[in-house]
């Protein structure tokens, strides 16, 4: 009787265990395998509709397609990098025994020329996007807390944000380049002037909600924790380093992952109107060149473009998470 | 004993869209050293109005408040404030957020290890040295409102000020709260004025009760001294008659002179009366 009493509750426990069992997975399912399901379903309609689309160029790339490019671009980076290093390799030997014939023979060194690579491209947007953002995120939250704190002062700017922040970076990008190619003159310049066009527009493209953002954040503060500031009589610079920063941390982040997106478009778009490199180019290019592999390859592009927005986004995300004392808005 | 605060026939005015709306008139009272002061009445009576001019958050019309003989224009830490809802800085740590008040106010006259000393101290006296480092988000409303008044206490106020302190706490947390700013204050012996709803806490930690009246024009009613002895037991005292005696004149002050839901056959006439006094409740 004993035993066979011990012996119900183990039989519960199995099904008990079975059940622990299904929960995990549908928690898994909800995670892993829905995604996946719903990325199948878009690769098999991807592939329908690529092989029944003509162009002049040939029929539209289809996911294999992509993949097989994905490899080729890969490699061809690969390969450009071999030559660039037997390139200098043989500079330096020819340099070498020309210094051996004559000692005072002056060694030439010329760079290597070859075209830029899609990875040379990825890298350069990179960098330009940084830059762009990081140089509107250092005028766009001082500026910022400055219209949030003060009230006139947001009176006076906000009608200046509301007509600059909707405009396009294809309507910036002329003006951009004007002014840069007559204010920019430099003999030796440190950066490229394509360089520069590209990082301004994106700068004067995504500082507004950054801007806006901060504000809001600044201005909406709690207002128990000012009346506490005023309660213990905090001078005017800590209370906004100690109590109207901190309160807008997570307001500048949400800017700060707003203004970075569009960063990220409006270079692409820049890129490609000014034919600055980067990837915007590499897609421009790829549709003058207009050969079989075209499409396969600006699809490729379009694709990456997307994962590396993706990717900026959640980096973001993880230093928001990092960073920020509101660990909700982070999750957001 | 001196007075410390005088507040002296304070007006408070708030301009409306129909017109200027008076919220006080003429409230006048003398608080003396030590003394530990309830302000009771019903919501919009202008009871939190009050503390904030004794804060120095809002300005008079007309009247002021003197500390020490010199007129209170802003807001100090020699009046410190506990907030309903705690107010601590979400993004600091129990001690940081004390810390925050302590080097404010005690900026040239402590050395870093004397602060750090007095700090833990404040957070020892509200029992919450358990919890010292973590964020005001890892911590109950019981421990939160603790955690405030420690700050408040830290800055060495000559006055300290309680907006409804326990108003967010369950009855349990409530008591137990209660209980320890008993405690404390027999140990400071601080100068306090409390905001409070509830009849009991009034009764319980008061020497004197301030019953306010109905807005508009509210002023004080009637002042009930509080003469049970200390230390003061919650258990004993229901049991006690004049605890129960004290206590049944401020329900009758509160539910029967100063009744504030209107009997349905006076609505009509008291219309517009009654219109000005949710405007009162939106001010304060």
């Amino acid at each position: 009787m004993i035993t066979s009493m011990n012996k119900i509750p183990k039989g519960l426990s199995i099904t008990q265990w079975v059940k622990a069992g299904t929960s995990m997975l549908s928690k898994h399912s909800k995670t892993i395998l829905l995604p996946i399901v719903g990325l199948s379903i878009f690769l098999f309609l991807w592939m329908i509709a690529a092989g029944s689309i003509n162009t002049s160029l040939g029929k539209f790339p289809g996911p294999s397609a992509v993949g097989q490019q994905m490899v080729n671009l890969v490699n061809e980076h690969n390969t450009e990098r071999d030559k660039a290093d037997k390139f200098y390799l043989r500079q330096e030997k020819r340099n070498a025994t020309k210094l051996a014939k004559n000692p005072d023979y002056v060694a030439k060194i010329r760079n290597y020329t070859g075209k830029e690579t899609f990875l040379d491209q990825i890298f350069t947007s990179l960098i330009t996007v940084m830059s762009g953002f990081i140089l509107a995120a250092i005028i766009a939250i001082p500026l910022g807390i400055s219209i949030g704190l003060n009230k006139s002062l947001n009176a006076a700017i906000n009608p200046i944000i509301q007509i600059f922040k909707p405009v396009s970076p294809l309507a910036w990008l002329p003006l951009v380049t004007m002014v840069v190619s007559a204010l920019y003159v430099s003999d030796d310049p440190i950066f490229a002037k394509s360089f520069i066009n590209s990082m301004i527009t994106v700068t004067l493209c995504s500082i507004w909600p950054m801007v806006i953002n901060t504000s809001v954040g600044v201005a909406a503060i709690n207002q128990d924790w000012v009346n506490v500031s005023k309660v213990l009589s905090l001078p005017r610079l800590t209370h906004i380093k100690k109590i109207v920063l901190p309160a807008a941390v997570p307001a500048i982040f949400t800017g700060m992952r707003m203004s970075l997106g569009i960063a990220w478009m409006v270079l692409i778009a820049a890129e490609m109107l000014a034919q600055n490199p980067g990837l915007g180019k590499f897609v421009w290019d790829e549709f003058q060149n207009g050969s079989s592999q075209s499409l396969s390859r600006i699809m490729t592009a379009v694709i990456v473009i997307g994962f590396i927005g993706f990717l900026l986004d959640r980096i973001m995300q993880k230093i928001q998470f990092i960073v920020s004392w509101d660990k909700a808005s982070a999750e957001r | 004993m001196s007075t410390i605060l005088n507040i002296s026939k304070i007006d408070m005015v708030f301009p409306t869209p129909s017109g200027s709306f008076t919220a006080l008139k003429e409230v006048d009272l003398q608080i003396k050293k030590g003394e530990f002061i309830s302000l009771i009445g019903h919501s919009g009576c202008g009871k939190s109005t009050v503390l904030n001019i004794v804060a120095g958050l809002c300005q008079a019309t007309s009247g002021g408040v003197l500390l020490n003989n010199k007129e209170v224009s802003e807001p100090g830490p020699e009046r410190a404030v506990v907030f309903q809802n705690h107010s601590l800085l979400p993004w600091l740590t129990a001690y940081q957020n004390v810390e925050l008040a302590v080097k404010q106010v005690f900026a040239n006259k402590m050395a870093a290890n004397e602060m750090k000393e007095w700090i833990e101290h404040n957070l020892r006296l509200v029992h919450m040295e358990h919890a010292m480092h973590k964020r005001p988000d890892e911590i109950s409303g019981g421990m939160k409102q603790r955690v405030g008044i420690a700050r408040a206490l830290a800055m060495q106020p000559e006055v300290l000020l309680m907006d409804e302190p326990f108003g967010a706490l369950d009855a349990l947390t409530r008591a137990h709260m209660q209980d320890s700013l008993m405690e404390i204050q027999d140990e400071l012996n601080n100068t306090v004025i409390m905001i409070t709803h509830d009849v009991d806490e009034a009764v319980l930690l008061s020497d004197r009760i301030i019953m306010m009246t109905n807005g508009p024009e509210a002023t004080i009613g009637e002042i009930l001294e509080v003469n049970l002895p200390r230390p003061r037991d919650r258990i004993a005292l229901a049991k006690d008659p004049q605890y129960n005696h004290l206590r049944a004149s401020v329900l009758e002050f509160l539910y029967e002179k100063q009744r504030k839901v209107e009997d349905i056959s006076t609505k009509e006439n008291n219309s517009k009366k009654t219109k000005q006094q949710r405007k009162a409740t939106q001010v304060a």
